[in-house]
């Protein structure tokens, strides 16, 4: 059996963890987020100011934090997980005290020259304090029903604190994202049965807790065509812009309905129907492409990867990411109501931006590390 | 050795729950897919559409309106600058606060707001409507100023219709208004802010000319409406001018010589042409009220006025004709073979029929007289002989050839037809048969019998021509301009004749003509001296009220004495000059008493000056007038 862990008694050198590194994926981040840089060039008219160069700017950013993320050990973020969490927890009771509001939620926190979303760090710390508690966990334990308690206590302290914004699109967001990491991590299918008809028989009660806009938006998804001047036109000028794009696209800068800002918010969350307007079904269908390569990408390195504290990150992270692009474009699809999640690594926005290279980070440090063997206690069984 | 034992059933569940999370992502992308292909395939043609409707937005343009000028070339009715605040309803958000906005701007009455709630509601929300219009200019750079904080509201300048000669030919011109809401069509083109119909007069009869054909523009706006470019643009077609047989000068000398009188009309006609020369009708109207926006107390005024001043009285007004109609009977009795120009009545003062005594208006009695004498004197004895003969339906039968009892059908709206009685005509409407001593007041203008001045001045164009002339106010052959010749007579070949014997006609216009120019002629005192510019005429004094045997035995009050109502109509119509009529006018004066004593000098004084201006054959020599109404904007006369 020794011979078998040579390897992993050896610490990897930083050459080797840089050699490691998979640049393959950052390459695919890379054109994404250059089709990003590209579309918001477009949303403002062809013009680099005020969004695609800030955006290129914090791609740089998010890089250099992926490079450092990613050649810091696995072990370190494995200790790390529970300080992040709680600090992501604590800056998210600091919003709610003194945040800036933003489109009717306070959801911005204020730190002299970045202004920083905590939910988005919260993702990161949800993924990470989940997955490092079921790597302790085995089969028979992740069975038991109270081993469950601990967990959900730590999905619902942030998603009540994120809930209380008002969010309710991130709040739901880690709220999935966790089920999929209990559903990765081996708990039994007739637990989520149970949860999901729990939660079905709450919606009448939950809807009394929602604010009136979030009301409205559900109305709206639901007949979005009864109010087309107020709620609904969000959706239905999506609609149009998308629809009147057809199979090729109307061409670079040459979106109509975007330009005339007919399309609200083209810059944020609708920017993947400007795109859509723009390059048309070919160019959505190669962008989606692109995207479910990155999860692909994800799910091999989790799947590869021999720890299961490593393979439960990599896979929460891509589930994460999956979430943001499924969410965004089903809503500007009108397939689902609308929610304020942006596309990743296209639509503008700080904190988004650099959280996802946080966690392509995380994501490319499993890889490096994927041969790492980590006891219960999160070390290397030696 | 356990612990790695369930290590492996941990990793084997994680396995196979990440190939089933991985299967359902792979669903999920495969419905955005499915999605996207429904949205920019399937549905791809109705999204352009909607796309393009977002994008692009056809905005009418109202189309010149038309002028009206008069046969020398004045501008009657003209299009002015007019600046204004328009609203777009869905635009503007909160309509209320809106107003309330601009009200703070501009003064803004409570009327105004309430007649912009009222157009929005009844208009597309994407047609701007009218807030207040003729703004001056810091009215319209106030609003400007203001305009990036008001949602919907701009400036626009539009043309608006004015009339520079103001009540002076008003009811010839008529007047153009605001569409109401029963005249919509369902044609955008009404629903313009701006748009205005002509509601009376020629502006009424020839809207369609006048009107033109809307353009069209093609804009791409944002999502705000704001107009990003023009795409295309269609400027329409601007209405036609319309040129009127008047001839405003003489309009004008009319009009202010019967603004001496409480009510009146005067009309002049060109006998070979039909066309119409002057209609005057007083007290008249400001046109110019309409279109600037008509408030309740002018419209008040204007249609409570016992003297009608909205009614054109020369193709509205209907009045027993009197002794005007004596010359139709005479010709009546002629051209039915009953008698000759020489036959003899014997007048006395009056004539029993029956029981019932009628009297000539010359109590004593005129003596022995031929058809000569029983015109120039106006005996009234005489024509009851001649109704006597005649019977009204042989009377009637003449009139009605003549013009009289059915609209003349003059090219402009709501002519009345006035009455022209018959035997079945009363049997019908009262189911009582016809009395003779009906036919005797027939025979001097009175009774059931009306006619409008239009139809006297017709009845005397057509006994003058022996042709069946049809007034007319457009000019068929256009504009008469300065050192171009023109034919006089162009157009008289449109009417057939009347096929009268020439030697009738003479007899009656002889008699006429010693109304006027024989000493002891009824109108003698009002003659034209002038060389070749003689008139011969008919005064006509119509009873009003019916006067009864009592009164009669008491002694008849003096007319001046009654209550203006109760007067006689005072009547008169006129050729001139005698010999070779080319111009004929008819008066009346209401409750004007007397006819040769009031009328026939307006119909000189209008005679004289039209044979001194000639506008039939000729350009006018000196400067035409110039319009007082609204000194901004003097008429252009044609070069």
């Amino acid at each position: 059996m020794a011979t078998i862990f040579e390897a992993d008694r050896a610490p990897l050198g930083l050459v080797e963890k840089l050699r490691n590194i998979n640049w393959g994926l950052i390459a695919l981040l890379g054109v994404i987020s250059c089709i990003g840089f590209a579309v918001l060039f477009s949303a403002a008219g062809g013009n680099l100011d005020p969004w695609a160069d800030h955006s290129m700017l914090r791609f740089v950013i998010g890089l250099c934090i992926l490079l450092v993320v990613a050649v810091i050990d696995l072990r370190f973020w494995y200790q790390a997980a529970y300080p992040l969490y709680g600090i992501s927890a604590l800056l998210l009771v600091a919003v709610d005290l003194k945040g800036t509001a933003g489109k009717g939620a306070q959801r911005w926190l204020d730190l002299g020259p970045l202004s920083l979303q905590p939910s988005e760090l919260m993702k990161i710390g949800l993924i990470l304090v989940l997955a490092r508690y079921f790597s302790t966990q085995s089969h028979n334990e992740i069975g038991k029903p109270w081993r469950l308690i601990y967990p959900v206590f730590l999905i619902l302290v942030p998603a009540a604190l994120v809930m209380k914004q008002p969010d309710l699109g991130t709040a739901m967001m880690l709220v999935m994202c966790s089920g999929a990491l209990f559903f990765l991590a081996g708990v039994r299918l007739w637990k989520f049965l149970l949860v999901g008809s729990a939660g079905a028989a709450m919606v009448p009660v939950a809807w009394n807790f929602l604010r009136d806009y979030q009301k409205n938006r559900i109305l709206t998804f639901l007949n979005p065509e009864n109010d087309s001047l107020g709620a609904g036109y969000h959706i239905m000028q999506s609609k149009i812009a998308l629809g009147s794009g057809g199979m090729w696209g109307k061409g670079f800068l040459m979106g109509t309905q975007s330009h005339l800002s007919f399309l609200p918010e083209k810059q944020t969350d609708f920017i993947f129907t400007m795109f859509a307007e723009e390059f048309g079904m070919a160019g959505g269908l190669v962008l989606l492409g692109l995207y479910a390569l990155v999860v692909a990408y994800g799910f091999a390195i989790g799947l590869r990867c021999r720890n299961q504290f490593g393979k439960l990150l990599a896979l929460g992270l891509v589930a994460n990411f999956f979430l943001y692009f499924f969410i965004n474009t089903a809503m500007v699809m009108g397939l689902i109501p609308v929610v304020g999640v942006p596309l990743p690594l296209i639509s503008y926005g700080g904190t988004a931006m650099l959280t996802l290279m946080f966690g392509f980070g995380l994501v490319v440090c499993v890889w490096i590390h994927r041969d790492l063997r980590l006891n219960r206690s999160g070390r290397s069984d030696l | 050795m356990m612990r790695e034992e369930r290590d492996q059933t941990r990793e084997r569940v994680l396995t196979r729950r990440a190939a089933m999370l991985a299967g359902g992502e792979v669903a999920l992308v495969g419905a955005l897919a499915g999605r996207m292909y429904f949205l920019q395939v399937v549905e791809a043609k109705k999204y352009e559409t909607m796309a393009e409707e977002n994008r692009i937005s056809v905005r009418l343009l109202a189309p010149r309106r038309g002028g009206i000028l008069d046969r020398f070339g004045i501008r009657l009715a003209i299009n002015q600058q007019n600046y204004r605040v328009v609203l777009v309803a869905e635009q503007a958000g909160d309509i209320d606060s809106t107003l309330n906005a601009i009200g703070t701007l501009i003064p803004l009455s409570d009327t105004d707001k309430h007649k912009v709630l009222r157009d929005i509601k009844h208009r597309h929300p994407f047609v701007p409507v009218i807030v207040r219009e003729n703004l001056t200019w810091d009215e319209v750079s106030r609003i400007e100023v203001n305009v990036p904080e008001l949602p919907g509201v701009n400036i626009d300048v539009g043309l608006s219709r004015a009339y520079p000669f103001a009540d002076l030919a008003s009811h010839a011109v008529g007047y153009v208004a605001p569409v109401s809401e029963q005249e919509l069509t369902g044609d955008p083109l009404l629903e313009l802010p701006d748009f205005r119909i002509g509601k009376s007069g020629i502006e009424k009869s020839e809207d369609g000319n006048l009107r033109g054909v809307a353009g069209s523009s093609q804009v791409e706006v944002n999502a705000l409406g704001r107009i990003v470019r023009e795409i295309g643009r269609d400027d329409g077609t601007p209405g036609e001018d319309i040129v009127l047989t008047l001839d405003m000068a003489l309009q004008d000398y009319a009009q202010h010589r019967i603004a001496s009188e409480e009510a009146a009309t005067c009309l002049v006609m060109d006998t070979i042409t039909g066309e119409v020369l002057v209609m005057a009708s007083h007290p008249s109207y400001d046109p110019n009220v309409f279109t600037k926006g008509l408030t309740q107390a002018v419209w008040d005024g204007l249609n409570n006025d016992p003297h009608g001043p909205l009614y054109n009285k020369t193709i509205q007004g209907v009045y027993p004709p009197g002794s005007t109609f004596k010359p139709c009977v005479a010709l009546a009795a002629l051209e039915n073979g009953l008698i000759t120009p020489e036959f003899q009545v014997t007048c006395t003062g009056s004539t029993k029929l029956g029981d019932t005594e009628f009297h000539c208006w010359w109590h004593t009695g005129h003596g022995t007289l031929d058809l000569h004498g029983g015109i120039k004197n106006s005996c009234d004895i005489y024509f009851y002989e001649l109704a006597k003969l005649l019977g009204v339906d042989r009377i009637a039968q003449m009139a009605h050839r003549l013009g009289i009892g059915q609209p003349v059908g003059i090219d402009i709206p709501n002519e009345r037809p006035g009455l022209m009685p018959t035997r079945a005509w009363k049997q019908k409407r009262y189911g009582v048969a016809w009395q003779n001593g009906e036919t005797y007041n027939i025979g001097i203008g009175q009774g059931y019998i009306t006619a409008t001045p239009l139809q006297l001045a017709t009845m005397l164009t057509r006994i003058v021509t022996n042709r069946v002339i049809v007034p007319r106010l457009v000019r068929p052959n256009g504009l008469i301009r300065p050192n171009v010749p023109f034919d006089p007579n162009a157009g008289s070949r449109d009417f057939g004749g009347m096929g009268l014997q020439p030697a009738h006609i003479a007899a009656v216009l002889g008699g006429m003509n010693a109304v006027c120019n024989e000493e002891g002629g009824t109108a003698y005192a009002a003659r034209i001296t002038e060389d070749g510019m003689l008139m011969g005429g008919k005064s006509g004094s119509a009873q009003v009220r019916h006067i009864t045997m009592a009164e009669r035995e008491h002694g008849l009050r003096k007319p001046d004495e009654l209550p203006w109502k109760d007067r006689d109509h005072a009547l008169f119509i006129a050729f001139a000059p005698v010999g070779d009529p080319r111009y004929v006018c008819s008066v009346v004066v209401e409750h004007g008493i007397g006819g040769s004593k009031y009328a026939a000098p307006i119909a000189r004084d209008v005679l004289r000056e039209c044979q001194k201006r000639d506008p039939a054959r000729r350009y006018p020599p000196e400067a035409a007038i110039v319009a007082t109404a609204d000194p901004q904007t003097p008429p252009v006369r044609q070069p």
